[in-house]
């Protein structure tokens, strides 16, 4: 069974370590926050200007004032720090926030991510996109493993314009889960009930398939 | 102390004129400066162009101004959350300079710092690198960015002091003090003003120094773009 996103988001979470300073972007990313393995403590940053964000307010307690980069009203942990845009980003660019997860349109064997923009369609910008991608130590990519016309969004090359080059560590799908090394992409997981045969062939660019290949464990 | 109260919206916007540079501070429609937009968009002034993270919605924020045709350039890094925006892009009428996020932060903080350009890894190997000189430092290449400054900047802060000083609240801060620091004229609107000395000195997020005109704003509607809730069990 391929994974829905909240599952891809299950699987995600599993790379966060205790400690780390995490950024989330937009979408199943943002799902990643629901499940942290137990004993583990991590801190969310989002690019607009704070640090510990916690969940959604409850019902009568939305505060203009405090919204994530999505632009959604958030609440703050015991022990947050707010600041302005130039420091968020002194955090994001400084390599001092361990691991981003982003959504993505496609992305290429040696690590390039396009996610931002679809000539001939409304562009909407990039965001805080390009300044997470550039610096960021350790990148996940959260994404279906193909496009709404069932075309593979791993690639030798990407089409679309990218955010930036050679900066995704690994890609969760709903098929399988990717590791982008020198020589390519190297098929680490296999979503349960998925078999080698289908994620090659929604695979546009090459596998490496060095061993028997486990089922992820959600 | 240096006194830079203005009592209305009218001294607050002395001097704008047509064909000007305009700073605005927010992210989203939290922390724009909502006394002072709401005053440009009713000035016949036009042809201008505007720093902004973002350009507001239909009816509100920039999007007022969007609306009579003031601008014709928009300097972001995201746009196209208003009908009124995306209809002048692609008809042509406005045009658009997307920057990444943290370039357009740094531009702004380089502005008002003194520091004319500087370099920075995002954005390389990207459209937005093109035309621009790519230097390679400890074997990453990056991407020449430059300053950016403006004619007037408009922030909005929670408290301010009649010497300028300002304290932000939560993530209303965002652009607010870099674009303070880059404005040749900036004026800030604030939700409570204060004689000073009641602010703690320990505690002021812009030092008024960077502040020529303050202003209490009238009233403040504080829009909430997406709402999202969680239940009570």
């Amino acid at each position: 069974m391929s994974l829905d996103k909240n599952k891809i988001a299950q699987r995600i979470a599993q790379e966060l370590e205790h400690n780390m300073y995490v950024n989330l972007g937009i979408g199943i990313p943002t799902l990643v926050a629901n499940y942290i393995p137990k004993g583990i403590d991590v801190e969310f940053q989002s690019e607009n200007g704070v640090l510990g964000m916690g969940p959604f307010p409850f019902e009568g307690e939305e505060d203009a004032d405090l919204i994530n980069a999505g632009k959604q009203t958030i609440t703050m942990m015991p022990g947050a720090a707010l600041f302005d845009s130039a420091t968020s980003f002194a955090m994001i660019r400084g390599r001092h926030v361990q691991l981003t997860v982003l959504g993505a349109m496609e992305v290429s064997e040696n690590g390039d991510i396009a996610n931002w923009k679809i000539p001939g369609k409304m562009v909407k910008g990039m965001g805080g996109a390009m300044d997470l991608v550039a610096s960021a130590e350790n990148i996940i990519v959260a994404m279906m493993h193909t496009n709404r016309k069932g075309e593979s969004k791993i690639l030798k090359k990407c089409q679309l314009p990218i955010t930036g080059v050679n900066c995704v560590k690994k890609i969760v799908t709903n098929l399988a889960v990717l590791e982008v090394t020198k020589n390519g992409f190297k098929l680490l997981e296999r979503a349960p009930g998925v078999s080698l045969e289908e994620i090659i062939k929604a695979t546009e660019a090459e596998l490496i398939i060095e061993e028997e290949i486990p089922e992820m464990i959600l | 102390m240096i006194n830079k109260v203005v009592n209305n919206i009218e001294s607050a916007l002395k001097g704008v004129e047509s064909n000007m540079t305009f700073m605005f501070g927010g992210f989203g429609l939290s922390g724009i400066p909502e006394n002072s937009i709401a005053a440009l968009s009713k000035k016949d002034i036009f042809g201008l162009t505007c720093i902004s993270n973002n350009a507001g919605v239909d009816n509100f924020g920039l999007g007022l101004l969007l609306k009579r045709k003031q601008i014709i350039k928009m300097i972001s890094s995201y746009v196209g959350e208003n009908a009124e925006f995306e209809r002048q892009m692609l008809s042509g009428t406005l045009e658009v300079d997307l920057i990444p996020q943290g370039s357009l932060a740094e531009r702004c903080r380089a502005g008002g710092a003194g520091i004319p350009a500087f370099f920075t890894p995002a954005g390389y190997g990207t459209e937005v690198a093109e035309g621009k000189e790519v230097r390679e430092f400890n074997g990453k290449p990056h991407i020449l960015e430059t300053a950016l400054t403006a004619d007037f900047a408009f922030v909005k802060a929670w408290r301010g002091d009649t010497a300028g000083n300002l304290i932000f609240k939560g993530t209303a801060r965002n652009f607010n003090p870099l674009m303070a620091m880059a404005g040749k004229i900036t004026v800030a609107e604030v939700e409570e003003l204060v004689p000073a000395g009641e602010l703690d000195p320990n505690q002021i997020h812009t030092p008024g120094i960077f502040i020529q005109r303050i202003l209490q704003g009238k009233k403040y509607e504080k829009r909430i773009e997406q709402r999202t809730v969680r239940s009570r069990e």
